[in-house]
């Protein structure tokens, strides 16, 4: 299929975010944060643990509106953002089939959703309630909400933590599996810099708080050439290129 | 008694767990209320024949009211009467309580600024609202209701701006993102994450409201059980109240039984499957 949507990039210029507490306590999560992710490129945001990530994400999701900056989302289809979160946040009371349907824009509602499901191992799971479903199962109903959508721009924060190795690997490939169907510009944050090697085209590598982006790690190899070898060869000369970092 | 908490159950495919559990299972309940109820009455008529008086009729007498009363139509009059009071009283109560209480746990504000109105309101007696509201209002139907209304708003008011406030801000988020329209979010995002409290507010809504009625009915309503109930009273006719007052309690316990306990386990079927 056609990469769609998307003849704008993904454009990040976020000058500062500040949390303020109630109790007056101010923590700078974000400073002069700015990156572009071009159309149909899968993107990674790697920086340790609290250096802002998720925050990052919330502001391109449009759920934090307390910055100073601006940013730029991809155009084209239907225009939608999906997010794949560190929790799946399926709704309990609804099934995994209402889930991923409930998330479709009015027109796409009735569409036929035997290819995603069959790819994401789902099938046999369309009437269970997210209760029923183990963490891993619970990830993949959420890659299926967000790929069902068709989106314009694709947002994951760190999909695979707290799975164990080998759940974490395979839902790895079956990410990959889905989104080459349809490459969907997406920003992938994690903290692991294997995986980063693993998924992404370029990976943006973040400093400590406040985040800032330190240097771009731009992975040429197509994916189907990432052999243990090759991504241990990444390794390496990722960390020529910015030692001490993770 | 609660249709929720049965789970437990090992999760096997997706076909109906609960069919698992035979009929005869299900039965032993209700041979037991079975037996408890003919105690009770046997219990009551051996006191009735210990001490034999027109003030302490026994089960059988109230039976014979009870048919004579059935007979006529009476019974069925006024128990119609008394039902519509309490589903208009209850509808009004959980609709606008519902709103109020869903808006003060939402904004901080509001809730700090009007909580003193809500305790205030809480704690006037119902017997002052009711003759405050025939005073103001007239001795009519709206005044009646709107007077059991308010006697109950500020309890679904409480417990549903506990509710409200413990709304998870993950599920507005995702619905936010994925763009559910407004009607969408009632439905999916916000009424199952209430329904627990509304199931509270109705449960002892309904107890609360049909005891309220009665006193409404008494005071100035010319049909009903309570109407019934004074009218016995004037003429000392223990056996009339007594049959009037267990003929409702049946009645509401068979609407708790045939309708809250269904919808109940419908709406909390999600719940019953752990994983
Ligand atoms: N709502 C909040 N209020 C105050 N501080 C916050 C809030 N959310 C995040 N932070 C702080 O901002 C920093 C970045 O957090 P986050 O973006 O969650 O990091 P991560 O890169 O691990 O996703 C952390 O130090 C965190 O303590
Ligand atoms: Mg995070």
């Amino acid at each position: 299929m056609q990469p769609v949507g998307a003849a704008v990039p993904l454009r990040v210029d976020i000058a500062e975010k500040t949390f303020r507490s109630a109790q007056g306590v101010s923590v700078t999560a974000l400073k002069d944060l700015s990156f572009e992710v071009r159309q149909g490129e899968f993107a990674c945001l790697l920086g340790p643990s609290g250096c802002g990530k998720t925050t990052t994400l919330r502001i391109l999701l449009g759920l934090d509106r307390q910055f100073s900056g601006s940013f730029q989302l991809p155009e084209g289809g239907s225009n939608r953002v999906a997010a794949v979160f560190q929790e799946p946040t399926l709704l309990p009371w609804r099934t995994v089939e209402q889930n991923v349907r409930l998330a479709l824009p009015k027109d796409l509602r009735a569409k036929n959703l035997d290819g995603l499901f069959d790819t994401l191992g789902l099938a046999g799971m369309r009437s269970f309630y997210p209760a029923e479903l183990s963490l891993g199962l619970a990830r993949r109903a959420a890659l299926a909400r967000a790929f069902a959508t068709e989106p314009a721009m694709l947002f994951l924060d760190e999909p695979f933590v707290s799975l164990d190795g080998r759940t974490a690997e395979q839902l790895r490939r079956l990410l990959l599996t889905v989104w080459s169907a349809r490459p969907t510009t997406a920003l992938m944050v994690t903290h692991n810099l294997t995986e980063a090697l693993t998924l992404s085209d370029r990976i943006i590598v973040l400093a400590p708080r406040p985040a800032h982006v330190l240097g771009i790690f731009d992975v040429r190899l197509p994916r189907q050439h990432r052999s243990p070898q090759a991504i241990s060869d990444l390794l390496r000369s990722f960390h020529q290129k910015f030692p001490g970092v993770i | 008694m609660t249709a929720r908490g049965t789970g437990g159950r090992t999760l096997g495919d997706t076909a109906d767990t609960s069919s698992r559990s035979g009929p005869a299972s299900a039965l032993i309940p209700v041979l037991t209320v079975t037996i408890s109820l003919l105690g009770l009455c046997l219990l009551w008529s051996l006191a009735a024949n210990a001490w034999p008086s027109r003030a302490f009729p026994g089960p059988g007498q109230v039976w014979q009211v009870l048919l004579r009363e059935a007979a006529s139509g009476d019974l069925f009059y006024h128990l119609g009467a008394t039902l519509g009071r309490v589903a208009a009283a209850y509808v009004v109560a959980m609709i606008v309580g519902s709103v109020i209480g869903i808006l003060l746990g939402s904004h901080r504000g509001a809730d700090r600024f009007f909580s003193p109105w809500v305790i205030l309101f809480l704690n006037i007696p119902a017997l002052v609202v009711i003759v405050l509201a025939y005073i103001w209002f007239g001795l009519n139907e709206v005044a009646a209701i709107g007077a059991v209304a308010v006697n109950k708003i500020p309890n679904v008011v409480v417990t549903m701006r506990e509710g409200a406030r413990a709304l998870d801000p993950r599920y507005a988020e995702m619905a936010a993102i994925y763009r559910f329209g407004p009607l969408e979010r009632v439905r999916h995002i916000l009424l199952p994450q209430l329904q627990p409290y509304l199931a509270a507010a109705s449960r002892s809504g309904i107890a609360l409201i049909w005891k309220i009625v009665l006193v409404v009915e008494l005071l100035g309503r010319s049909n009903g059980v309570g109407f019934q109930i004074y009218l016995y009273f004037q003429l000392f006719d223990v056996a009339a109240i007594l049959a009037y007052t267990l003929a409702f309690v049946a009645v509401m316990l068979v609407i708790e039984l045939l309708l809250v306990q269904p919808v109940e386990r419908h709406a909390t079927r999600w719940r019953r499957r752990p994983a």
